[in-house]
């Protein structure tokens, strides 16, 4: 058994440790050593909780047992799931930190003893207080996860789910947790605390439901805070040092990148988290448009042509590329160009996709070097000097109406000006406009050529006509 | 009068934000969801207390029923930290340069 202050160093180092494996994600040269600093942080911190409980019997077998069942798990999960499942895996993921949140708290709340917190009955105040934001963040983290996944993985509608009163009863709730926190605190009622976690469960489900499916970054984003704050929480309660550093490090990431998101879609948080973007798509102006203008449309070979008599090229993936699974097709083609001479790069808008940096790991995946592959800002300018812009599963992100028409729901959004480029050629299955519901002006443009097929196909079709 | 150990926590806590707010911001775009996979690995750090949890059990029976929780969550975390750090090595490695690639 080692002394409280010891184990406490060594938690301090861990925390360390964890700081450094962000720190490295900010290259891709340094990330890997970053996640090795992450796996001995965690190591040292394990095997210190291990050495200051210093309790060898019999449970301990169990607990190496039980670490080892979910160890294989989580390995298993690791290796087998496709890249393009990642924010359903991100999701998952942080539903289980949500939960065992709820479950440490709960045995904490069970034997306070086992945790130096009081008796039960007698736990100290401050640590109530601690453990029960920890269960209510916690378990509002799971239950919002669950249902972010289900929308993820098409289990769930990804149209967002709205009632009236919705936000009313929201903030009801709300106020109930800390009404109820605060007779918990009186009282040290069992029933108190199971209600806390309870309503926290219900308010997870209301926060994400009427949320909609392009707004899937915002919410794994937000998602990934709480879960750092339960761990927070969590990590006051037990005084662990480790904890609460990493509780603040994985909140204020997670809060970073909603910011980043919102930012990149141009709408407050407020209104992301109110939800219900998308659900009216019947704007009035958008149908009669669809009738009157011309629409270019070609084929495989005629995008084969134009992109052979180029000599630069930007790709501009979304999320389309990945429910297709074109990116490595895509990448096919891309080398095709190559050989032929023709600059190839990638433009990624930040809300491409359904998470965060989305596109960036397909792309990765499928083998584009890294440095082909461009942000928003670092790339805009180029489309002027590009011949072709291919457009492959994206849509919103590349709208014009978004610098010209204040009265679009998307006007002041960030958009790749792709309509710049000599000629556009837009694989798309339909016309039909894309998630923020209004029509795409870059459809109508003299210099836009649209590709109706999946993306997937169509990209497979230019290649072979490539040769 | 002693300053409350909890003020020092919350110091710890206060700063770490800080540190995580310049670290993140410093976080390449295009390595956002190793990000998020690596942040979910270590935030299952929780697993701390949960292991404290389990082994609170008495040695006539290791299953009360708040070890059954700490148990629980041993495993819970335990699936995360495996699969979050093995998840993000995996995405890591697919990150290559061009000279890489044209061998």
């Amino acid at each position: 058994m080692i002394s409280a202050n010891l184990s406490a160093v060594f938690y301090l180092i861990s925390g360390i440790l964890f700081i450094l494996a962000l720190r490295g994600l900010s290259s891709p040269d340094t990330s890997r050593q970053g996640n090795y600093f992450g796996i001995a942080g965690m190591i040292i911190a394990i095997i210190v909780t291990f050495l200051s409980v210093g309790n060898f019997s019999t449970s301990l077998i169990y607990v190496v047992i039980f670490l080892l069942i979910g160890g294989a798990i989580g390995a298993f999960i690791a290796f087998r799931i496709p890249m393009t499942a990642m924010p359903e895996l991100v999701a998952g993921f942080h539903s289980l930190v949500g939960l065992a949140a709820v479950f440490v708290a709960v045995a904490a709340f069970l034997n306070p003893e086992a945790f130096n917190l009081g008796v039960v009955g007698g736990i100290k105040l401050a640590s109530l207080i601690e453990m029960s934001i920890g269960a209510a963040v916690g378990a509002i983290t799971f239950s919002g996860s669950i249902i972010a996944f289900l929308k993820l993985r098409g289990i769930m509608s990804g149209s967002p789910i709205t009632f009236g009163g919705q936000h009313i009863l929201n903030l009801i709730l709300g106020i109930g947790i800390f009404v109820l926190i605060y007779y918990l605190c009186n009282t040290q009622s069992a029933n108190i605390f199971w209600t806390v976690i309870i309503i926290s469960f219900i308010v997870g489900v209301l926060l994400i439901i009427p949320i909609g499916g392009a707004d899937m970054p915002v919410v794994i984003s937000m998602l990934n805070s709480y879960s750092g704050w339960a761990a927070a929480g969590i990590g006051f309660t037990l005084e662990n040092t480790a904890l609460i550093i990493t509780g603040a490090l994985v909140g204020s990431s997670g809060a970073i990148l909603s910011y980043i998101m919102c930012t990149a879609m141009n709408r407050s948080f407020v209104s992301v988290i109110l939800g219900g973007f998308g659900a009216d798509s019947s704007s009035d102006n958008t149908k009669e448009k669809e009738d009157q203008k011309p629409v270019k449309s070609g084929n495989a070979e005629d995008a084969a042509f134009l992109m052979k008599n180029a000599s630069s090229v930007i790709i501009v993936p979304g999320y389309g590329m990945a429910v297709a699974q074109a990116q490595h097709a895509l990448r096919e083609m891309v080398d095709k160009l190559k050989k032929n001479d023709i600059k190839v790069t990638y433009a990624i808008h930040p809300v491409a996709g359904r998470m965060p940096g989305h596109m960036n790991v397909l792309l990765a995946e499928a083998n584009v070097p890294y440095d082909e592959v461009f942000e928003l800002e670092d790339i805009n300018n180029d489309f002027a000097n590009s011949d072709v812009a291919f457009v492959i599963g994206a849509n919103d992100v590349t709208n014009p109406v978004a610098k010209t028409d204040p009265k679009s729901p998307i006007f002041g959004m960030p958009v790749l000006d792709v309509e710049k480029c000599k000629s556009v050629l837009f694989v798309k299955r339909s016309l039909s406009p894309g998630y923020a519901g209004i029509d795409n002006e870059l459809f109508y443009k003299d210099n836009t050529l649209m590709l109706f097929a999946d993306a997937k196909k169509m990209t497979e079709d230019i290649v072979k006509n490539l040769d | 009068m002693e300053i409350d150990p909890f003020i020092f926590r919350l110091s710890i806590f206060i700063l770490s934000i800080f540190i995580g707010y310049y670290v993140v911001w410093s976080v390449t775009p295009s390595l956002h969801t190793p990000l998020m996979s690596v942040t979910n690995a270590i935030s299952s750090v929780i697993i701390v207390g949960a292991i404290i949890a389990a082994l609170a059990g008495s040695s006539e029976s290791a299953f009360d029923i708040s070890s059954i929780f700490g148990f629980l969550a041993i495993v819970l975390a335990a699936i995360n930290i495996f699969g979050g750090f093995l998840v993000t090595q995996r995405m890591l490695q697919m990150y290559k340069k061009k000279k890489d690639k044209k061998k």
